[in-house]
């Protein structure tokens, strides 16, 4: 810890230096770690883009190769960042912030920057260049949004016919009257699920939108931090965070092992109406279907009310946290990967006393909007040496696309962004 | 150009200033926290019993959310390291046990976005146990929190 302390002041004043003048000094320091610290599969390489940026969660690549960055923390007044490798050496040399609010979503579509706080959606017009025009000017497109700290971000995506989704978590992991407490019981139904719990759709392009004149698209989702619209298939897809703490609410039924894998995190190709279940029913991924959740008279097998229930197209291990999702559409990468989708898990803590795990990036082969194969560990290595949430020395959070397909990926953690190419791009 | 370069020399100094900053206050030795007076002195009212029963009740009820080494969640849940409320006032923490937490307040500066569970479903002797484990583990070093005050702090909350 001493170490580190003596330690940090020093890296201060290189990465002054380094934004000051001398970008062949960021190349320098960034080559020296292979890859950026991370491992990827063969004919891939990385480079970081930038660097202790702060909380970076979700990043969207610009036509014009600017990467945005939205931070979980404002630091200096920054909510906002906008990353620029003028030198196309793939590492930031001009970076500039703004927007005071914290928050997760940030995205690009028609000429406009879309950013979200906790409770709100704001939008910057761009320029033709693909600069915004006025970073003081922010049209407030969706206001007071519920957030109750648990799962108070909110994620956001575009279609091509003007909407806007805007992902709102449940403010709880079970609906029970005392959040995560064993013994306190679960409403039903559930009233959180009346402004939480689902996927929500507004327009784009008007002004002070809440729920008022929003749309609940989907319902029973737990909560998402990762969702993209599939060009494909022209349709919303997600990824829910599924429930915790089966073992620790209730022991007689479910085990430290079986509580470290279930609930499955749901992979959701979303129609319009949509119910997922959620507090009522969790997918569990052994038994390929929704079971009953304990609190409202589920034993582990029951299906009861849960039968009808829409189900995810692709279910994940319990507890990774994913965190970005991202449908490739470049041209860069090797043809399996085209139209696949890449997800970004942060990384479980909710497995303990077993082993953490998910601190990675995984890819999942698509064919027609539906999944072709079972998904592969992509970019590894985030976490470092011990792999729990404290110590790991990345957590992936973003995900976006460059024009040339490359691919970004940002932790927020310390802030990290790399850049993944194949070949010899 | 330049204001740009300006901008960007600024901006990424406070993050790396702010995150030097506030790393410390998290894991530095608490020499500057409220270290209770008695905490060297009145080693026997830590007995080994209290400690091993102690671990149960964490390893049970605790050790999901804030972690095998109390390390916590970053954003999420706490570490239990060494934290003001930790090594701090008996009462306070007596009740966070008892009564859960779920507003918003700084924790060494940081700020937690999960919901604690309510434990007034602990006997006063599990409390008593699992806080004087948690003052003696994870590197705390503070004195035993007894049944007696557990139950004189439960009689208020009622
Ligand atoms: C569901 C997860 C969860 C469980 C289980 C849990 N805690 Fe917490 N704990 C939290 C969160 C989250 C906070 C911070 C709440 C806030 O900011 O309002 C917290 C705060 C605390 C604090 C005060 C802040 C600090 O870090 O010093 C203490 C002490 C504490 N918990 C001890 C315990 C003990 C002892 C147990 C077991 C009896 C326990 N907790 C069980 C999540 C949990």
């Amino acid at each position: 810890m001493n170490a580190i302390l003596k330690i940090l002041p020093v890296a201060l004043l290189l990465s002054v230096q380094v934004f000051a003048s001398d970008s062949t000094r960021v190349k320098k320091r960034t080559v020296k770690e292979e890859n950026g610290g991370i491992t990827l599969p063969k004919g891939f390489k990385a480079v970081v883009v930038a660097d202790n940026l702060g909380t970076v969660r979700h990043i969207v690549a610009q036509s014009n190769g600017d990467i945005y960055a939205k931070l979980d923390r404002v630091k200096n007044g920054k909510g906002i960042l906008r990353l620029r490798d003028t030198n196309k050496d793939g590492v930031a040399d001009e970076i500039i912030g703004w927007g005071d609010y914290s928050g997760t979503g940030i995205t690009i579509k028609n000429g406009y920057l879309y950013a979200s706080s906790n409770t709100d959606v704001y939008r910057y017009k761009l320029d033709e260049k693909g600069n915004v025009i006025d970073t003081g000017k922010a049209e407030n497109i969706i206001t007071a949004l519920i957030n109750r700290r648990t799962h108070n971000t909110k994620s956001i995506v575009l279609d091509n016919d003007g909407n806007i989704y805007v992902n709102i978590g449940a403010p709880s992991n079970a609906c029970q009257l005392t959040d995560r407490t064993i013994g306190s019981p679960s409403s039903d139904p559930c009233p959180l699920l009346d402004s939480t719990g689902g996927i929500w759709q507004f327009k784009a392009d008007q002004l002070k939108q809440s729920y008022h004149n929003g749309i609940k698209y989907a319902t029973g989702i737990r909560n998402v931090v990762g969702l993209d619209w599939n060009q494909t298939t022209n349709q919303l897809y997600a990824m829910q965070h599924g429930r915790d703490m089966l073992n620790t609410l209730f022991p007689d039924m479910y085990n430290e092992d079986q509580s470290a894998e279930l609930p499955a995190e749901e992979f959701l190709r979303i129609s319009k109406g949509d119910n997922y279940g959620w507090p009522y029913c969790y997918y569990d991924q052994f038994q390929s279907k929704k079971i009953l959740a304990p609190e409202y008279g589920g034993d582990g097998k029951k299906q009861g009310r849960c039968e009808g229930v829409n189900t995810p197209i692709y279910a994940f291990p319990g507890h990774w946290a994913p965190n970005a999702l991202l449908f490739y559409t470049g041209n860069q990468f090797p043809e399996k990967y085209k139209n696949g989708a890449f997800i970004a898990f942060h990384g479980s803590w909710n497995r303990a006393p077993r082993p953490q795990t998910g601190y990675f990036v995984v890819f999942l082969p698509m064919k027609n909007g539906m999944p072709d194969g079972q998904y592969e560990i992509f970019a590894d290595g985030f976490a470092g040496e011990k792999i729990d949430p404290k110590n790991a020395r990345f957590r992936p959070c973003g995900l976006a696309q460059g024009p040339d397909g490359s691919l970004y990926i940002s932790d927020d953690k310390k802030g990290r962004i790399w850049k993944v190419t194949y070949g010899n791009k | 150009m330049k204001k740009v370069f300006v901008a960007a020399v600024t901006g990424i100094g406070l993050v790396v200033l702010m995150a030097a900053q506030t790393k410390p206050t998290q894991t530095k030795p608490g020499q500057t926290k409220p270290v209770p007076n008695n905490a060297g002195n009145k080693q026997t009212g830590i007995s080994k019993k209290s400690l091993a029963d102690g671990k149960k009740v964490y390893d049970t009820y605790c050790l999901a959310c804030h972690q095998a080494d109390g390390g916590g969640v970053p954003r999420l849940n706490p570490p239990l390291q060494k934290t003001e409320y930790v090594l701090g006032d008996k009462k306070r923490l007596i009740t966070i046990v008892l009564n859960g937490m779920t507003e918003e307040v700084e924790i060494d500066g940081e700020l937690y976005e999960n919901n604690m569970s309510a434990h007034n479903f602990l006997s006063d002797q599990q409390v008593a146990d699992v806080l004087t484990y948690v003052r003696n583990s994870f590197t705390n070093k503070a004195s035993a929190v007894t049944p007696a005050e557990v139950k004189a702090v439960r009689s208020k909350l009622k």
